[in-house]
């Protein structure tokens, strides 16, 4: 197995105003399901081909945005290694203990440079998916709902020392750049990998740290992000922008806002990224077709618009 | 029932039921004047002063709006319903940085505590 270390992003702890108003749209209308509650009155989803106990942990309080973003290592022990590394580069480091959030082991919280909070964690329990493990049917017409996304996917978080906390996914995290976006010799946005998607997280610069563009969830078609688009309609959920293209990523896509302003993302598509691959450039002359590959133009809107 | 809605600084007049928001009725009728961000009041790019009129309010951020600031009647117009004509002034506004040349400085913008105090 070549895939070591930081496997996959496996979970976004998002603060909500309203509860039930959240989880009408996380639930009913994304299609996440709900696996667990807690004493502090925390709700645990994940999408219907997860097979962990949870990706999206909800959070009422009295500004939206994104506690925390967690990815999945692949054993204690690098899990060790790595709390080491990162108190090394400065970050500050705490350890929570397992089951803290429930049914998930220790897990390794450090903050970034751009002001952002992340988590490690070697252990979740197992709750699998309706299809199972054995001779599995493709999808379960039980757990389908709404846009039936099927997985937690990545982050795009706004910052302002961009090139530190890149710094710090690349050189301790083992990290790879995807792509990066640049304003002549200033690097804006950076797309970044541990795996094999063309992203796992995306950071942009931005004057003020510690913002939360937009969580995203994987479809598995153009036609699902057509339907999404319906769904979107159909409850008057806030569009942002879509169904179009990105340039960067490939992805296929739809942007709206769920009901406390924190943007989501449904895409479908992106390219498979190998780790000897240089990374793509996107300059500022073809920003507008890099991020809206469709119009080849920026949107106001989505650039500024963050929690 | 539907009540008028004026925006001061534009001049910008339409109507809007007491079942739409402020910012709501302005979008859908394809006018402007308010800033259009999350409709869900969460971004504050919203943000409006009432100089007149009453509204009733949904939860907004307050990360954008404080209760002092929701005691002197600025709201966030996408959780703003009129309960009567409402005269009011537009406070946010969308911040372009991405691509702009505020991006070419690597010095982080100050911005007041209030604002960039986002974690609760
Ligand atoms: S549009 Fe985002 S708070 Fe009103
Ligand atoms: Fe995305």
């Amino acid at each position: 197995m070549s895939l070591t270390g930081v496997l996959r992003p496996g979970h976004v702890s998002i603060r909500v105003l309203d509860l039930p108003a959240a989880l009408t749209h996380y639930v009913d209308r994304l299609g996440l399901i709900e696996s667990d509650r807690d004493e502090q009155g925390r709700v645990y989803l994940k999408g219907w081909d997860e097979r962990d106990w949870f990706s999206v942990v909800l959070r009422e309080a009295d500004a939206p945005g994104m506690d925390y973003m967690g990815f999945k290592v692949d054993s204690p022990a690098t899990l060790d290694r790595l709390a080491g590394r990162l108190r090394e580069f400065g970050c500050k480091v705490e350890r929570i203990p397992a089951g803290e959030l429930k049914h998930c082991g220790e897990r390794v919280r450090f903050d970034s440079p751009t002001g952002h909070s992340f988590e490690l964690y070697a252990q979740k329990d197992y709750l699998g998916t309706a299809m199972g493990l054995q001779n599995p049917d493709p999808w379960h017409e039980e757990c389908l709902k709404g846009m039936q996304v099927q997985r937690f996917d990545h982050c795009l978080l706004y910052g302002d020392d961009l090139d530190g906390t890149v710094k710090l996914f690349t050189e301790v995290l083992g990290f790879h750049i995807s792509e990066n976006v640049m304003d002549g010799e200033l690097r804006i946005g950076c797309f970044l990998t541990c795996g094999m998607k063309a992203h796992d997280l995306a950071i942009i610069r931005h004057p003020e740290k510690n913002r939360f563009h937009h969580a995203s969830f994987m479809l598995g078609t153009w036609e699902d992000v057509l339907r999404a688009a319906d769904i979107i309609g159909r409850f008057k959920i806030p569009l942002d922008i879509g169904p179009t293209r990105h340039g960067i990523t490939r992805g296929r896509t739809i942007y709206f806002f769920d009901p406390s302003g924190n943007r989501n993302e449904v895409f479908s598509g992106d390219y498979t990224y190998y780790p000897d691959y240089e990374p793509i450039r996107w300059t500022a002359d073809s920003l507008g077709g890099a991020i809206f590959y469709h119009d080849q133009a920026l949107n106001e809107r989505f650039l500024t618009v963050v929690t | 029932m539907s009540f008028e809605i004026e925006i001061l600084d534009s001049g910008e007049r339409y109507a809007c039921s007491a079942a739409q928001t402020l910012l709501g009725a302005m979008h859908q009728l394809g006018r402007r004047g308010i800033p259009l961000g999350c409709r869900s009041g969460g971004c504050g790019v919203c943000k409006v002063e009432l100089l007149s009129g009453e509204v009733e309010t949904g939860r907004m951020s307050r990360a954008h709006i404080t209760h002092e600031e929701q005691a002197k009647g600025i709201v966030l117009a996408c959780r703003a319903c009129p309960r009567s004509a409402v005269q009011l002034r537009v406070l946010g506004h969308m911040q372009r940085v991405f691509g702009s040349s505020a991006m070419q400085s690597n010095v982080p913008t100050l911005r007041p505590a209030e604002a960039a105090t986002h974690q609760r």
